[in-house]
């Protein structure tokens, strides 16, 4: 408080004598923004942006160990077309096979869909190059993406790192928030032990993920695990989890829902105390009933929300490691390995680049599904429920 | 307490009364080793146990750090390419040693082992002075553990069956098969005929070189069986492999339903919960088998690798019968190559140390290899150490003091003896990045083929082309020159 008369009294000095050197205070307080600013900005670089650029320096070399030392020796774009053509393109991308029939709907419609915007946009007034241009790409990579998914679940094909995440981060984060927003709402209601149950929802998402894997890897174990004499009871001694890729990939999913539903559900619990009680006593006397009341009341105050945890899931879903390595190590085959789990299975034999290198079209695809959500989906969700 | 415990703690005494005259009292005061090795409870165990009887004889103090098996060898590198020098010895695999030796990190120990008398260097046996500690002329790790993959069979399973112990792989699937299903520990569920450990990321990724050695190696140890000794081309795209691959595939019929997402701590859990009609393991089922609170203590046997009758021919990439010319160290007809797997947890030094705290380094790992600490150890399942030394397989008090019969020692030291002393051994590989070629490669493209992602021959020609891929990328001349000293090493005792 008694700076601030100095400061403008140095100010109102300033001004009555503009050939005046500034004081020493005036001129530490303008450098002040800077100066406290700096740290944070020396951490990020040195944290963040540094490591991001080695790592892409990393995805472009070859990493080895020499007598004394280790030598990175650039390479260009080798890593990447190993990845997407090479030796690893199975590995990455999956094995192709012919699409089946029961896809062509489904991609037809996508296809259709996505052309309509497509003409939609070029038909409006306010179209733009660059717009036109980032809608193409958009096109193109999506109708690669359900292609690539379409071929690699069909027949003899086999989905790759890049689908089995896919499949992780869609099948979960559906699942999430289905069971989040059910178990939210069951705790809007009055029901007797609503705080006990609050506490109960979310002590999975306590629990660290290695913990969890651990717990699942038990649990899923069916020769020694404690669920064993359950199996055994109900005549099913011989089941495993990790007999087929569909079995290990719902078991995956089964452990990442359990733990990350309780982030959905607070969340969601969060936004559905906040809608206006007033609006739904308004409903109610207009004789809405329980389902008008949720789509038409409930639904359009949560759609905000919904999209924003929705994406901070997908984001996150795209990371997912610790379930698949240690339930499944990523088995049986390749059926459970998520591209996190490739990166690091190639940086722990110091294959760094490689390893830089699926990370990097981690990033990419991340960035991608993330702006198409905020850019497109979340947009016309919005739209729609309001 | 029971009798082994009693013996265990008795000869400890005894060794640190006796040890404590060779290393002066607070030699080390104040030097804090930190060891770095796999999460246990084995290997780990008995460097944690010997730990306080070391610090009250020389002050040092000893942190035993471990890390999941699949980041071990990372970790070590990462900890000294860095600089950060977080550990002072290591506990690892020995057919690492190339990429911790050439960039630096690890300590000579030659001249330790040289005026270290207590560690009966002679007394260790050819092969692990060899494989497992020597690089280049010099020796840089202290052996701690010996291994070779070995067949165990249930005694009384066999004997009701009216069957022998497998001598080939067919035979092996036909006992499989023969005791699939039949309640082996009384509890009234049917037991299985075979277990592996086949997990992904684990330790399964030996077991199919194991069963092909047989096929692939038939001229002795110095031919090699991972690849061409003259043009480093993969031993792996012919049909004695694949072969090899439809055997191990075949064995999924007669093992737990989850066989492919159990590592072999599960399987050994289930050995000795009698559950399993025969097994293909390291030598640690041996002292399992006899611990505390096993269902077939006196009811395991040991065998070396099963061989085949037909072996791969080089020169014509075909299978042809055994005779003297194809299979020149045969047993009736049967081309055995004991697969020496892992070739056993050895102990190293950081270059990176301090002068004394690499000679207390060294001093512990000596410590525990000692024949006082380890001739005890190598008895004890949970240790996770087998016999490497020549006084353990000579003398079996130590072995019938740990729980085993006379007949039951016998037998499984034999079992090991008999790999061992095999001129038709096979080494494990030891080039530059081998868990490029086995920790990510094979385990990968076995684990794709057991769960039909691919058929045999599919994954044989993967294997082939990305082991290619990887020896042309690190070069090619480098990596022969470093796999033809490998296969220079003689097996024997």
């Amino acid at each position: 408080m008694q700076a601030e008369p100095q400061r403008l009294s140095a100010a109102v000095g300033a001004m009555g004598t503009p050939r005046e050197r500034p004081s020493i205070w005036s001129r530490l307080d303008a450098a002040s923004p800077s100066v406290l600013l700096m740290p944070t900005v020396v951490i990020v670089l040195a944290l963040s942006i540094f490591p991001l650029i080695v790592s892409l320096y990393l995805s472009l070399s070859r990493f080895q160990f020499v007598r004394g030392g280790f030598q990175i020796t650039f390479i260009g774009f080798r890593n990447y077309e190993k990845l997407l053509f090479g030796s690893e393109q199975r590995h990455f991308l999956g094995r192709i096979a012919a699409i089946e029939p029961i896809w062509w709907l489904p991609l037809a419609l996508l296809g259709g869909y996505m052309a309509y915007l497509l003409f939609r946009y070029v038909t409006s007034p306010r179209r733009r190059i660059f717009g036109l241009v980032m809608r193409l790409l958009t096109l193109v990579i999506t109708g690669g993406a359900a292609l690539l998914i379409a071929a690699t679940l069909s027949g003899t094909g086999l989905p790759g790192t890049l689908v089995v995440t896919l499949i992780f981060v869609f099948g979960s984060v559906a699942l999430q928030y289905g069971i989040g927003l059910g178990l939210a709402l069951l705790l809007t209601q009055n029901i007797a032990g609503k705080r006990f149950f609050r506490i109960i929802f979310l002590l999975p998402m306590m629990i660290t993920p290695v913990g969890i894997g651990f717990l699942f890897r038990m649990l899923t174990n069916t020769t020694q695990g404690p669920l064993g004499p359950i199996w055994i009871a109900f005549g099913q001694a011989d089941f495993s989890w990790v007999e087929s890729a569909s079995s290990a990939r719902l078991a995956v999913i089964i452990g990442d829902v359990w733990q990350w539903t309780p982030f959905m559900f607070i969340i969601l619990l969060a936004a559905l105390e906040g809608v206006s009680r007033e609006t739904i006593e308004a409903g109610l006397v207009d004789g809405a009933n329980r389902f008008q009341l949720f789509r038409f009341i409930v639904l359009p105050e949560i759609v905000p929300v919904s999209t924003t945890v929705i994406l901070i899931r997908l984001i996150e879903t795209f990371k997912i490691v610790d379930m698949p390595n240690i339930l499944t190590g990523g088995g049986p085959g390749t059926a459970t390995e998520s591209l996190t789990l490739h990166a690091y299975n190639s940086w722990r034999a110091l294959d760094l680049g490689q390893s830089s290198a699926i990370a990097y079209l981690l990033l990419f695809t991340v960035t991608f599904v993330a702006m198409v959500f905020v850019n497109f989906v979340r947009k016309r969700i919005i739209q729609a429920f309001s | 307490m029971k009798k082994q415990h009693l013996i265990l703690f008795l000869t400890v005494l005894v060794a640190v009364f006796a040890t404590s005259a060779v290393f002066a009292q607070d030699q080390y005061a104040g030097v804090t080793i930190d060891v770095l090795t796999f999460t246990g409870p084995q290997i780990a165990e008995p460097l944690q146990r010997h730990a306080p009887a070391f610090a009250a004889m020389t002050g040092a103090t000893i942190n035993v750090v471990t890390v999941p098996f699949a980041d071990l060898y990372q970790s070590i590198l990462t900890d000294q390419a860095t600089g950060t020098n977080s550990y002072e010895a290591f506990v690892f695999a020995p057919q690492w040693m190339g990429d911790y030796i050439v960039p630096g990190y690890l300590e000579n120990l030659s001249p330790f082992v040289e005026a270290d008398e207590a560690l009966a260097w002679e007394d260790v046996g050819q092969f692990f002075r060899e494989f497992s500690s020597t690089y280049e002329g010099s020796v840089y790790t202290i052996p701690l553990d010996g291994d070779f993959h070995m067949v165990y069979y249930r005694i009384d399973v066999l004997e009701q069956l009216g069957l022998e112990p497998p001598r080939t792989w067919d035979e092996y699937l036909a006992i499989a098969e023969a005791a699939n299903g039949q309640d082996m520990n009384g509890d009234g569920v049917g037991d299985y005929g075979s277990c592996i450990a086949k997990k992904r990321a684990e330790q399964g990724y030996w077991f199919i070189s194991s069963i092909a050695s047989g096929f692939i190696q038939t001229q002795g140890t110095s031919q090699g069986g991972f690849f061409d000794s003259e043009t480093l081309q993969p031993l792996v795209n012919n049909p004695g492999f694949i072969r090899a691959l439809e055997i191990y595939k075949a064995t999924n019929a007669f093992g737990p339903a989850d066989e492919l997402n159990i590592g072999v701590g599960d399987t050994r859990g289930l050995w000795v919960a009698g559950r399993c009609a025969l097994t293909l393991d390291w030598g640690d089922i041996g002292s399992l088998a006899v611990s505390e609170g096993s269902m077939v203590n006196g009811l395991t046997g040991a065998v070396i690798l099963p061989g085949s009758t037909e072996v791969l021919d080089r020169a014509t990439n075909t299978l042809v019968p055994c005779d003297e010319t194809t299979c020149p160290f045969a047993i009736d007809g049967v081309n055995h190559a004991p697969f020496a797997a892992f070739g056993g947890w050895s102990g190293g030094v950081s270059a990176a140390a301090d002068p004394l705290v690499k000679e207390a380094a060294y001093a512990y790992l000596s410590y525990v290899s000692q024949p006082a600490q380890s001739n005890i150890d190598v008895t004890i399942g949970a240790t996770g150490f087998n016999p490497y030394r020549i006084s353990q397989f000579e003398d079996l008090q130590p072995w019938l003091d740990g729980g085993f019969t006379q007949e039951a020692a016998e037998n499984y030291l034999g079992a090991i003896n008999a790999s061992l002393s095999s001129p038709n051994m096979m080494l494990d590989l030891r080039v530059p990045q081998n868990a490029r070629y086995q920790q990510v490669v094979l385990d990968e493209v076995i684990s794709r083929y057991l769960a039909d992602e691919l058929t045999a021959a599919e994954a044989a020609a993967e294997i082939e082309m990305r082991w290619n891929e990887i020896s042309d990328e690190l070069g090619r001349d480098a990596q022969l020159a470093v796999y033809q000293a490998t296969l220079g090493i003689q097996g024997g005792n």
